[in-house]
């Protein structure tokens, strides 16, 4: 009801040159470099706080192949999620359905990976209690994977009952990718940032 | 622009709407009963404080035994008031009314919008409000009781809590999604649905207050989330985050990792509630700005540098947040950077009440119940703000930390402060709001006996805290020798608290009362106002504005040189 006279919602304002759901999504992700950078911060203060030759190598606990293939199916699905509102701009929709489908798919890998990975730490024994490295390596990567969950369950339902905006609402429902793409960058380069600092240094 | 009468349902009307007004009202009624529910906790503590090791009367055997057995106070039920009580007026209190219900009601009134840009969005970010509130409420019916470790929830102390501080973390996770969700919403609309014609220099200094507020939300509650999760690690996990090696507990080393840091925490919290304390205080400062404006009819007195100031203000609040931890030995260098910046964040506050006050000058002032409580922040913030100087700088800092001075200054700030504006704000647009004015008796009866118990409150914590009370003793000071020559004003505090509370009696009345027997209102425009508020018919109806909107002027056009009247709208072409 609201929508009939919400403007912005598929044009931009020529002031701003924005659609409201645009500079919504840059101010939520404003948020969420704090929320990771705050846990950045903690990961410092903690290493440079450890004693002497208690904080270990990243690369002595976690298994690097596996997050080497997790960095790379998550830039993959970068791409595709790019692609999959690069074919709705071509008007292409069932360009679409593939590439939103990959996305999605490339995401499920990314946190299967991440179940066989936590289920090896928690064969050994080695839990979040262990150490603070461990604990902050629960933590930042926990909330990682919550946010891949979060994109998953939002991307799932625009490639499903979501998507039939399409036929009624083109222009929006082109907008609402890119959102979601946005997002869903983020979220990659969260994971960038995450994979040297845990396993490499 | 028609809409159709749709028979709507109570819910969908009143509690699922997503009109920006009816979301509003309901963040100011729940926020109206969060705070006297927390003034209730607090004039509990003033009984224990007042009257130590006394059985509370009439009322004092319903607690239990768990918390008041025999009507005599446990220290751990009062230490359980102490931190909900803080955490109630600010984050389910003054918060949620002052960017809650005001942000949502008037923003788009103001900027001639339609509604908030993400209307379900806006209703969501209510509801998340209503279930942090919820948590929060359930906590004191746990075993152990709510949180206890003050509203601050410094470790290891709150680490080592009852499940009630577990309830507290979840309870701020979901009032930080709120006010996320809340600030994105508002500053999208600020900067998208500004009517035409509404640049930002003619934005209403309320609508620039609460720009500057948002962004703060958006920006400093992030870190406090962080926090929140690693202490919910902490405490369900196992994790030692917080929890230095070596800890010991009556005599036990506490079976942990160890290797965590206590002054994190510190510094995560403090990252978020020293920009909180500027979350309280703008938004009240762009009430009393419109109402004074309104009430002298003139300009308000340099408009450019109150908008420069406010945004000033939002910058520098990231940097200063170390102030409240000059004991934690950061070393000189740390302190005397923050000590500087501290010295400087007042300088826009000082230039904020400067131009109020110079607003006053020359003014043909009306002396009606809003103006009283605008005018009343002023000197009420004066004393707030100047005793808060000692407290920026390390020196002055060390010996008043922790005692009643530090209550007694930062409750001017938000008490007589904050609340009066709120309440300046409520009888101001209440008759926009309702179609009903207020009675003016009864905003008398509620004004003065307010303006001096809030000062019979606050201004003994001073002199208390000088003397050296500190802020968490559960006896008020009683076992203390050399605290004896203060004790008596204890007991004129709590009196003062409970004088308060009957003070508040007019107001309750008058605000259900006019709702329903309030004199009707005569015109759309009753305080002869220029903002845009006014354009709407009263009550505004869903989507605010019958006629197309469009700004010719500045929001404070009073008494203009040749116009026929002495206040000229900024949707009016002619003047």
């Amino acid at each position: 009801m609201s929508s009939e006279y919400m403007p912005y919602t598929v044009e931009t304002r020529p002031d701003t040159g924005l659609y409201n759901a645009r500079l919504g999504i840059w101010l939520f992700l404003a948020s969420e470099v704090m929320l990771f950078g705050a846990l950045f911060s903690t990961y410092i203060l903690l290493r440079v706080g450890a004693e002497p030759g208690h904080w270990p190598q990243g690369a002595s606990i976690l298994n690097v192949p596996i997050g080497t293939f997790n960095t790379a199916i998550l830039i993959a699905s970068s791409m595709t999620m790019v692609m999959s509102w690069a074919s709705l701009k071509l008007k292409n929709f069932g360009k679409y359905k593939l590439y939103m489908g990959l996305t999605i798919l490339f995401a499920l890998v990314f946190l299967g990976m991440k179940y066989i990975e936590y289920s090896q730490k928690f064969e050994h024994h080695l839990f979040p209690s262990h150490s603070t490295y461990l604990a902050i390596y629960f933590t930042l990567t926990g909330l990682h994977a919550l946010h891949i969950i979060g994109g998953v369950i939002v991307n799932g339902y625009f490639w499903g009952p979501g998507s039939r905006m399409w036929q009624t609402d083109p222009g929006r429902f082109t907008n609402r990718i890119e959102v979601a793409g946005l997002y869903w960058h983020f979220v990659d380069l969260v994971w960038i940032f995450l994979f040297p600092v845990l396993y490499l240094l | 622009m028609t809409h159709p009468e749709h028979k709507v349902t109570f819910w969908k009307k009143y509690l699922f709407s997503t009109d920006h007004k009816q979301i509003g009202y309901l963040y100011g009624f729940t926020g109206l009963i969060f705070l006297f529910f927390g003034f209730c906790l607090v004039m509990l503590m003033r009984w224990q404080l007042a009257y130590p090791e006394q059985p509370l009367p009439l009322i004092g055997k319903w607690f239990g035994e768990t918390r008041m057995p025999g009507g005599v106070m446990l220290p751990e039920f009062y230490n359980q008031l102490g931190a909900m009580h803080g955490t109630i007026m600010v984050f389910l209190g003054v918060v949620p009314i002052a960017v809650g219900a005001f942000g949502n009601w008037l923003i788009p009134l103001q900027i001639g919008a339609r509604d908030m840009a993400f209307p379900k969005l806006n209703l969501a970010s209510y509801w998340a409000f209503f279930v942090g509130g919820v948590i929060m409420l359930v906590s004191f019916f746990v075993p152990g009781g709510a949180a206890s470790s003050g509203w601050t929830s410094y470790p290891p102390l709150a680490n080592i809590a009852t499940i009630g501080q577990t309830l507290w973390l979840f309870g701020m996770v979901a009032l930080i999604t709120s006010s996320l969700l809340g600030a994105v919403n508002m500053i999208v609309t600020i900067i998208q649905l500004r009517a035409p014609g509404m640049t930002f220099g003619r934005l209403p200094f309320f609508v620039w207050a609460q720009l500057v507020t948002s962004f703060l939300l958006l920006l400093a509650f992030p870190p406090l989330e962080a926090a929140g999760v690693l202490q919910l690690m902490d405490r369900l996990a196992g994790t030692s985050f917080f929890m230095p090696s070596g800890l010991m507990i009556s005599g036990q080393q506490l079976p942990i990792s160890g290797g965590g840091n206590v002054l994190l925490w510190q510094h995560l919290f403090w990252f978020l509630a020293h920009p909180e304390v500027y979350v309280l205080i703008l938004p009240a400062m762009g009430i009393v700005g419109e109402v004074i404006a309104n009430n002298c009819r003139k300009p308000l007195y340099g408009y450019r540098m109150l908008v420069g100031s406010a945004i000033f203000i939002g910058f520098m609040s990231f940097i200063v947040w170390a102030h409240h931890m000059y004991l934690t030995n950061m070393g000189t260098a740390i302190s005397s950077f923050f000590q500087a910046t501290t010295m400087i964040i007042s300088i826009p506050s000082v230039i904020i009440l400067a131009c109020l006050f110079l607003t006053l000058w020359g003014g043909s002032i009306r002396f009606n119940i809003p103006m009283l409580f605008a005018l009343a922040f002023l000197p009420m913030f004066g004393i707030g703000g100047l005793t808060g100087l000692p407290l920026g700088l390390a020196a002055s800092d060390i010996p008043l930390h922790d005692t009643y001075y530090v209550i007694g200054h930062f409750h001017y700030v938000v008490a007589p402060g904050t609340i009066f504006a709120l309440f300046a704000g409520i009888y101001y647009w209440f008759p926009k709001a309702t179609g009903r004015k207020m009675s003016n008796w009864l905003g008398h009866l509620h004004f003065w006996p307010s303006l001096i118990c809030m000062n019979l409150i606050f201004m003994p914590m001073m002199i208390q805290g000088l003397a050296g009370v500190s802020r968490r003793l559960y006896d008020g000071g009683a076992s203390y020798e050399y605290l004896q020559g203060v004790l008596h004003w204890n007991v004129f505090i709590s009196h003062g608290a409970w004088m308060l509370a009957f003070s508040q009696i007019p107001f309750i009345i008058n605000f259900f009362g006019s709702m329903i027997k309030g004199k009707k209102v005569e015109s759309d425009n009753v305080w002869d106002s220029t903002t845009l508020e006014w354009a709407t018919p009263t009550p505004p109806p869903h989507g605010n504005f019958v006629q197309d909107i469009e700004v010719y002027r500045g929001p404070y056009e009073y008494s203009v040189p040749g116009s026929k009247r002495d206040f000229s709208p900024q949707n009016e072409k002619e003047i």
